[in-house]
């Protein structure tokens, strides 16, 4: 049976990190599951954690009236779902929307900030890899913008 | 008072000026119209109702048939009819060079006396009074249809399954303004009333229908009769809506499984809305002549179900009929309290029998009661 | 039995007024505005506050007023012409009559500004709404703290009032920035929506009022980003909408949880906004 720190250890997402941090990490890390259909966080909720996927697929959602609700992205098999836990002031921006049942590890994101205040090194990792994410996901929203596929206009 | 004693009611009310609007059998219910005379009620009628049902059927007294005038409680039909009607035009606008003007010619309604008004539908008139003519503007359509109505209430001596007005706090007795109000005592060889005035227009009627006697006073048996009559009606009803704290329990159940439960039963028909006393749902609709010179205004009645209720550009607010359903209950029963003081709901029961799909509003809170969504399934249920 | 006289229900029935002048502001958007047809007419109102104008014979529509306030001869009204109704509307000629009903509605509370600063954030024709709140804060300068406007429209073809929004940059203590959506090839000006305006906006949320209008989304991700900012939700309004068909808490069709969007608002503070606009489909 894989155990946390294992599991940590593998993802890419954590790829490079030395053992003493994984460490640190599964102390604020568990076993989680959402049935498909349920929310996994709303906005303009307290962002506390952040999740590493291992299976089934989550869908970024913003709600505004009049429409149904608009799919952003969706986030998948070894992605990381949730950076608001990591910056003030600490709120979700969006709906996160389990469309395939999920099964993922949940840090813990209020343990966290508080090992990285501790332990600068831990933080500066930590925002390297995110600040990757963020900047993938602008490009990729950049891209969406221009609506590429659209008929000429 | 006997039956021939209150023949003449309806004529005294006719010679006062009244139209007199009292229940009538037509398409095989209990509805409101226009009557001339005591024999125009459903005498001897009575209704069976349940949720998604309703039948009428001949009453029997022993093998006899009984002549009851009012031996039945409520029918699809409710005041609001004439206080509220289903269509009224607004105005009138004639087109004059490049400008308009509005004619004042809207008919006067006839002054009206309701025959046969039953503690829930009392209540039902009181909200609508509160909702049209106690806030911020005054309607004054409804305040014309409403000023010098001439009420004869009766207090109900049976109880539908459907009911629940004691659950309401609104009757089986009559509580609040009426003229008149009656307990029909009727049994092998006997049917008497027992009546009361709760106004002077009231006792004045009164007076000439048993001009005062010592035989016209009701004995302290006959009241005790009339007043176990209208417990045992109490006691026959069998549901109950627990209004402690429903404001709050459906303000915070917004996201509860619950109503995606009701979703897929309800046709959003807006059956509900058409038959609730309460209800008060209206639209506008500017209708103009085939020349462009004359323009009409007309209200009529809408219904919070309808898929285009909540439309503003670019769509629907309440798309969802899961969204519809909880704004229609979340509504009569929660927000009403903050907009008017009182629960919007009466207990008459009518939404749960006209129904087609018999859903019961009494469940319906109940369900959601008993299993209140925990404060993290709320924030993430199925949505 | 009387008849409702014509002064008890005035609020039901559209007094005519005489159309002045058509300006064309977008492609689809026009400013109306009307003077009373026999020189009464109420034409007083709150800024925030709306009118029902009525085409003879086709319909009515909730709009807001978007003039000055100080100016009691006539009413002006900015609409986008999104369907049959505001088709018509916007398609009257100067010297034809359009029926007006009201003011109606809750106003922006802007005497709650005197001697604060005064934020107006602006999405596409929010502007409209909020144009009187600016006319107020200019005309009666001494009253009032900085003025910020942040406005955002989805291209600079779709920007109103333009030649305003120059007039009111230049004016002492105001502050006006301008961003579209959608840039296009010539527009040298700020791109991107609303709320990444903030960071070039000179405030200070203790002492600021904030209004706001424009799509809900829009008013839920500015609100938000205010508070998150300082303001206190009490000290932010938002300006909300819905349909309307009789103005005056009749007909039901503006219920927003337990509000009137006609008589309660439209104009409301955040604090009793903010646990409703994160209902879906309320």
């Amino acid at each position: 049976m894989e155990t946390l720190e294992h599991i940590i250890s593998e993802h890419s997402f954590f790829s490079g990190l030395e053992s003493y941090y994984t460490n640190l990490l599964t102390g604020c890390a568990s076993n989680v599951r959402f049935e498909k259909g349920t929310y996994i966080f709303k906005e303009g909720e307290e962002a506390n954690e952040f999740y590493l996927i291992r299976a089934g697929k989550v869908a970024l959602e913003i709600f505004a009236p009049q429409r149904k609700p608009i799919m952003l992205a969706t986030v998948g098999e070894g992605e990381v779902l949730g950076w608001s836990w990591l910056l003030p002031p600490y709120q979700w921006k969006v709906h996160a929307h389990a469309i395939e049942t999920v099964r993922a590890i949940a840090l813990d994101g209020k343990c966290l900030r508080t090992k990285c205040e501790e332990n600068h090194d831990l933080g500066y990792e930590m925002l390297k890899r995110f600040a990757r994410i963020m900047e993938q996901r602008l490009e990729a929203t950049l891209l969406q913008l221009l609506d590429v596929y659209a008929a000429g206009k | 008072m006997t039956l021939q004693q209150l023949e003449r009611l309806v004529p005294a009310l006719h010679s006062r000026g009244y139209q007199v609007i009292g229940p009538i059998v037509r398409d095989g219910a209990i509805a409101y119209d226009v009557v001339e005379s005591l024999s125009d009620l459903p005498v001897g009628w009575t209704d069976e109702q349940e949720a998604g049902r309703y039948r009428l059927r001949r009453r029997k007294n022993d093998n006899n048939d009984d002549e009851a005038l009012f031996g039945y409680v409520v029918g699809p039909q409710s005041w609001k009819k004439y206080l509220h009607p289903p269509e009224v035009r607004l105005l009138t606008a004639e087109r004059s060079g490049r400008t308009f003007r509005i004619l004042n010619n809207e008919p006067a309604p006839p002054q009206r006396a309701f025959l046969g008004v039953r503690a829930c539908e009392l209540a039902a008139i009181a909200a609508q009074d509160r909702v049209l003519q106690g806030d911020r503007y005054r309607d004054p359509v409804y305040a014309a249809r409403r000023e010098g109505i001439f009420i004869v209430a009766v207090n109900c001596t049976q109880a539908a399954p459907t009911c629940f007005c004691t659950s309401m706090a609104t009757g089986p007795r009559v509580r609040g303004a009426y003229d008149l109000a009656l307990t029909e005592l009727v049994g092998p060889g006997r049917h008497e009333f027992v009546i009361e005035a709760g106004s002077d227009a009231g006792a004045e009627v009164l007076a000439e229908l048993a001009p005062a006697s010592a035989s016209s006073v009701a004995s302290e048996a006959l009241c005790q009769e009339a007043e176990g009559a209208v417990e045992r009606a109490a006691s026959q009803i069998r549901r109950r809506l627990d209004t402690t704290g429903i404001r709050d329990l459906l303000y915070a159940n917004f996201d509860h499984p619950r109503w995606d439960n009701v979703a897929q039963r309800c046709l959003t028909c807006a059956n509900c809305t058409m038959v609730c006393p309460t209800c008060f749902c209206t639209t506008v609709e500017d209708v103009s002549d085939v020349t462009g010179t004359h323009a009409e205004r007309w209200r009529k009645w809408d219904s919070c179900f309808s898929q285009n209720f909540s439309y503003i550009h670019g769509g629907s607010v309440r798309s969802s009929a899961k969204s519809r359903y909880r704004q229609w209950m979340t509504h009569k029963l929660a927000s009403w309290i903050d907009q008017f003081g009182s629960s919007g709901c009466v207990g008459c029961g009518r939404c749960i029998t006209w129904c087609p799909v018999g859903i019961d509003i009494t469940e319906e809170v109940r369900a959601i009661r008993e299993s209140p969504a925990s404060a993290k399934e709320n924030n993430h249920g199925n949505s | 039995m009387t008849m409702a006289t014509a002064a008890t229900t005035d609020f039901m029935l559209p007094q005519p007024y005489l159309v002045q002048q058509v300006v064309k502001e977008t492609a689809d958007t026009f400013t109306l505005t009307l003077e009373p047809s026999d020189g009464t007419g109420r034409n007083r109102f709150q800024p925030g506050q709306f009118s029902m104008l009525w085409v003879f014979g086709v319909g009515e529509l909730p709009i807001s007023i978007s003039g000055n306030p100080a100016d009691r001869a006539q009413l002006v009204y900015t609409v986008r012409s999104v369907g049959k109704a505001t088709h018509a509307l916007v398609s009257r000629e100067v010297g034809e009559t359009v029926g007006v009903r009201g003011p109606f509605g809750t106003g922006w509370p802007v005497e709650k500004a005197e001697g604060r600063d005064v934020l107006v954030i602006a999405g596409g024709i929010g502007l409209a709404p909020l144009r009187p709140v600016i006319y107020e804060v200019l005309h009666n300068r001494e009253k009032y703290g900085r003025l910020v406007i942040l406005y955002g429209a989805r291209s600079p073809r779709d920007l109103l009032y333009r030649k305003e929004l120059t007039a009111w940059a230049r004016q002492p203590e105001t502050q006006v920035l301008v961003t579209v959506d959608y840039g296009g090839l010539s527009w040298r000006g700020h791109v991107g929506v609303v709320t990444t305006l903030f960071k070039n906006a000179r405030l200070q949320p203790a002492r600021t009022l904030a209004f706001a209008c424009g799509p809900e989304i829009m008013m839920r991700f500015v609100a938000r980003d205010l508070e998150n900012q300082g303001f206190a939700p009490e000290n932010i309004y938002l300006s909300m909408e819905r349909n309307m068909k009789c103005a005056v808490g009749f007909c039901g069709h503006c219920q927003y949880g337990p509000h009137f969007i006609c008589k309660d608002g439209p104009i409301f503070p955040y604090d009793r906004m903010r646990p409703l606009l994160e209902k879906y489909e309320l």
